[in-house]
């Protein structure tokens, strides 16, 4: 725009009122408009378009198929000594009495030949041997009776009954073939095939086959890091944020807190995994994969947010209130405890709830860790191995199979659903207990 | 005798410590003389003597306990042991350790097989197995020196343990009675109190600086070790990136670590994920804070703050399963040949996350520009966007060019959206429909799986982890200096 060049430089003054040249200076200005409309549109855009596309793939995860049929738990099978031994109870062919359960229920012969077996069984989970053993371990009595157990159906047959499989493929790159799709259109329409609620989600430890495969390691890790950084992370941090606002000399050693502080904040999370990798593990040898070091690496991590969100929660408290405290005697300590930290507790709850929401998403260092691990059962202290729900979305993201895509953007809709929650606490305190002075 | 066992010993001294100091506050406060502090503090008082020393005691123990309990056997292990390389070396350590860590566990029947593998008695497949029943897997079987190492490692550990029982048991109680004792009316038990609670909140805020510390010197230690083996220019001018997983000990297939293609593919994604952020963060920061009514306003912040808040790792999987392949057909259909795992992608998604970032920087800048220069633009004539490109703009730049800086450096050092979206083969290309990779993905692909801390193959990443700390911190640093420096000054 060179129209309004100074006058100074001797050009003639522009007629300001000159209508062709107002149009194009109004233009620019609703043009100018529209781009702010846009970005902003833009960013929003995908918002929605992340949210669709996660929600979309992942609601069927919540949905599993399987295969109601009773099942003759038939003693010759289970226990042919008749002695009830559970020991015994493990070599039985679980399979194979699903396998017939699922047989009569489709209405073939009980002769059959090879192939009719292979494809009956690749209808069912690998996973049914355990599940059924399981249930006659806990109750031996069980045994001779005819129960009905929602056998986990295999992923394919879920992927199938989801739409992500598609019938018109020919058959030999299926991974159904006719027969099969058959037995399952008719097992459908019987009602023996039910997509129920699924609970294994939050149940199992890790697996080969999707069906099988859960976030309950994934999700006691996180809980364990989570307690970790909240025992160490909150208390360091409230007492640095104190120390600094309340007591610390303005002198060299006190800067150096202070710039160090601002910029650990900015220092990439993978970075501090390095650090853990180095120090807890190759140091001071704490077992790998541990979620105890990962709460510890979470804590330096978090510990710059909680320190600046305590500090900024500190320096809203009036300084009256400070000054009557000591004026009625009470000793620096005194007032900071009993006064100002009381005070202030809102707003360092609410910081705290953000620094755990930075914890509880962070994937980068936990892979430094090692807590990229196949861990099948679930750890019962710090010190096991476990993982960690976004390492596990990670791990998940990287599997080949149709039925884990499922499970990745149903692992990253729980995730996000802790995250939504715990904004919304923050959210909640911060208007419940926010003080204007 | 564990940590916790002679830990939990101390708490009880320092309960009766405060109990003590407390009645014995009790009985002078009944007396003549006025008390100098509250009586909660003669307890506390009590208490801390009786604590710290032995907690200190404890920590210190604790930290040196390891190395010189390793010295001690090292010295008595047979002159066999210095023949053997480094890793029979270090194999042979480690199962010491966790043989001696086992052996408390044992019973006495399966540590009398123990004892006869020792004095070989009995073949040490023996003892393997009964190590094996009790959880504690090995390798090869032990060695009968190796056995014997680890019984007398366990013995040393045992009387360390004990020792350190007695002396932190000893400073408790002498400092409990001290405590206790030295409780009178002139004492000043809030100052002393006090003053080690000032200590406590000191020691807390030096975590800070021990973290940078810890950080600066693992990372550098590690980088020196691969330099050793990899000479520096190699690293940071090689143009070619082959690591090579190597068997151990081979020394013939080192591969090569040059930098440049891994710094590349970070600079080439950052700059497409800041061409996407810079204008649409700004926009909507100019939008919210000129235009927008309270209204949009209240639902437009919150809104990229969400987007700020998603954890990256949601990001790189969207990317991985529908932005990427959505850009790859959207390719296809004007004949552009688009990788599915592509610059363009990576760096679209990760522009997409730096957003906010951006606009909430800069829309905190653009408010704090004052109101009268507003209004004096206005006054001579012009319009709102010239106002904002001519007056505000210019008068907010500093802080707009530090919020770009971070946004850059977080560009920079963003992992996982990298990891899933961008590929994993080193690639120098022009090309932003191509696969490239970051220092980050090689981090975290030389990191994950069995690692040996003395190959070059792991020891890179602590190269590369460094080079990244260096740059984002240089950026900012940069970012703050130029904030400061031409920051206007308004009253």
């Amino acid at each position: 725009m060179t129209v309004d060049a100074p006058i100074a430089d001797g050009h003639p003054l522009p007629r300001l009122n000159d209508p062709a040249r107002l149009r194009t200076r109004y233009a620019a200005e609703a043009r100018f408009r529209i781009y702010g409309v846009a970005a902003l549109s833009i960013a929003i855009a995908f918002l929605f378009g992340l949210f669709a596309s996660i929600i979309s793939n992942g609601w069927s995860a919540f949905l599993q198929t399987k295969a109601h049929v009773p099942v003759y738990l038939d003693p010759a099978e289970i226990d042919p000594d008749g002695k009830r031994d559970v020991s015994r109870f493990g070599l039985a062919d679980y399979t194979k009495l699903a396998r017939d359960a699922l047989s009569k229920a489709i209405g073939l012969p009980e002769k059959q030949d090879k192939a009719t077996k292979r494809d009956l069984k690749g209808l069912l989970s690998r996973a049914i041997d355990v599940q059924i053993r399981d249930l006659v371990v806990a109750d031996p009595s069980l045994i001779g009776q005819t129960i009905t157990v929602p056998l986990l159906a295999h992923g394919d047959v879920d992927s199938l009954l989801k739409g992500a499989i598609d019938r018109s493929i020919p058959e030999e790159r299926r991974q159904l073939n006719d027969r099969q799709l058959q037995w399952i259109d008719k097992l459908t329409a019987d009602g023996v095939l039910k997509k129920d609620f699924n609970a294994g989600l939050f149940a199992y430890g890790a697996s080969s086959q999707p069906e099988s495969s859960g976030l309950a390691v994934a999700l006691i890790g996180s809980l364990f890091m989570m307690l970790t950084v909240a025992l160490l992370a909150v208390p360091i941090g409230v007492a640095t944020a104190a120390y600094l606002e309340e007591f610390a000399p303005k002198n060299f050693w006190t800067d150096l807190i202070e710039v160090n502080i601002n910029n650990l904040a900015a220092v990439p999370s993978i970075v501090f995994g390095l650090l853990g990798l180095a120090v807890f593990i190759n140091f001071a040898g704490l077992p790998r994969s541990a979620s105890l070091i990962g709460g510890l690496v979470l804590t330096l991590m978090t510990l710059p947010t909680i320190i600046i969100a305590t500090r900024a929660a500190i320096r809203a408290v009036p300084p009256s209130i400070r000054e009557a405290a000591l004026g009625v005697g009470a000793s620096k300590m005194q007032t900071l405890f009993h006064h100002t930290l009381p005070l202030a507790f809102p707003g360092i709850m609410t910081g705290t709830i953000i620094g755990l929401v930075q914890a509880l998403g962070e994937t980068a260092p936990l892979l430094m860790i090692g807590m990229v691990a196949f861990v099948v059962d679930i750890p019962s202290s710090v010190m096991e191995p476990a993982t960690a729900l976004p390492v596990q979305i990670y791990m998940w993201a990287t599997s080949a199979e149709r039925g884990f895509v499922e499970r990745t953007a149903g692992a990253t809709i729980v995730l996000l659903g802790f995250l939504f929650v715990m904004n919304a606490a923050a959210v909640y305190l911060r208007r419940r207990f926010e003080r204007k002075w | 005798m564990s940590y916790s066992t002679i830990l939990a010993g101390v708490a009880i001294l320092a309960v009766i410590a405060f109990v003590g100091g407390l009645v014995r506050a009790r009985g002078h406060a009944a007396g003549p003389v006025k008390m100098h502090s509250q009586l909660g503090y003669y307890g506390w008082y009590a208490a801390v003597l009786a604590a710290l020393p032995a907690a200190i005691l404890i920590t210190v123990w604790a930290a040196s306990e390891p190395a010189v309990l390793s010295r001690l056997v090292a010295r008595e292990l047979p002159a066999t042991v210095d023949t053997l390389n480094a890793a029979q070396h270090s194999l042979a350590m480690g199962q010491i350790q966790s043989i001696s860590e086992g052996l408390p566990k044992l019973g006495a029947a399966d540590l009398a097989i123990i004892k006869k593998a020792r004095l070989g008695f009995t073949p040490v497949e023996e003892a393997q197995r009964v190590l094996k029943e009790h959880g504690i897997v090995l390798g090869s079987p032990p060695p009968p020196y190796v056995i014997n190492a680890a019984a007398d490692l366990t013995e040393n550990r045992a009387i360390s343990r004990y020792l350190l029982a007695a002396i932190a048991g000893l400073l408790a109680i002498g400092g409990l009675f001290y405590g206790v004792r030295s409780i009178r009316p002139r004492l000043r038990a809030r100052n002393a109190v006090e003053k080690v609670m000032l200590g406590g909140l000191a020691a807390a805020s030096t975590v800070a600086i021990l973290t940078t510390v810890g950080i600066v010197f693992s990372v550098l230690f590690e980088t020196i070790h691969f330099f050793q083996g990899v000479s520096p220019s190699n690293f940071f001018f090689g143009t070619v990136w082959d690591p090579r997983f190597s068997a151990a000990g081979s020394a013939d297939t080192i591969g090569q670590f040059g930098l440049l293609p891994l710094l590349w593919g970070t600079l080439f994604i950052s700059f497409v994920a800041l061409a996407v952020a810079v204008p649409i963060g700004l926009m909507s920061a100019i939008y919210m804070s000129e235009y927008a009514s309270q209204g949009v306003r209240d639902v437009a912040k919150p809104a990229l703050e969400i987007l700020a808040g998603i954890p990256t790792i949601v990001y790189g999987f969207f990317a991985l399963i529908t932005f990427g392949p959505l850009l790859r057909d959207v390719g296809a259909m004007v004949g552009l040949e688009i990788a599915a795992t592509s610059v363009l992608t990576a760096g679209i998604v990760m522009g997409v996350m730096i957003i906010p970032f951006v606009s909430s920087l800069s829309d905190d800048i653009i408010s704090a520009v004052p109101q009268s220069l507003r209004e004096g633009s206005y006054g001579l004539g012009a319009t709102q966007s010239e106002t904002i490109k001519r007056v505000v703009i210019p008068a907010a730049l500093p802080g707009i060019v530090g919020a770009i800086l971070l946004a850059a450096s977080r560009a920079i050092g963003e992992t996982m959206i990298v990891v899933l979206a961008a590929g994993i083969a080193a690639n120098l290309t022009l090309n932003p429909f191509e696969p490239v990779t970051t220092i980050t993905v090689k981090i975290v692909s030389q990191l994950t799986g069995d690692l040996e801390f003395d190959s070059p193959q792991t020891l890179v990443a602590f190269a590369l982890g460094l080079t990244l700390f260096v740059i984002t911190l240089a950026l900012n640093v940069y970012a703050l200096y130029i904030v400061r420096t031409y920051r206007e000054e308004y009253e």
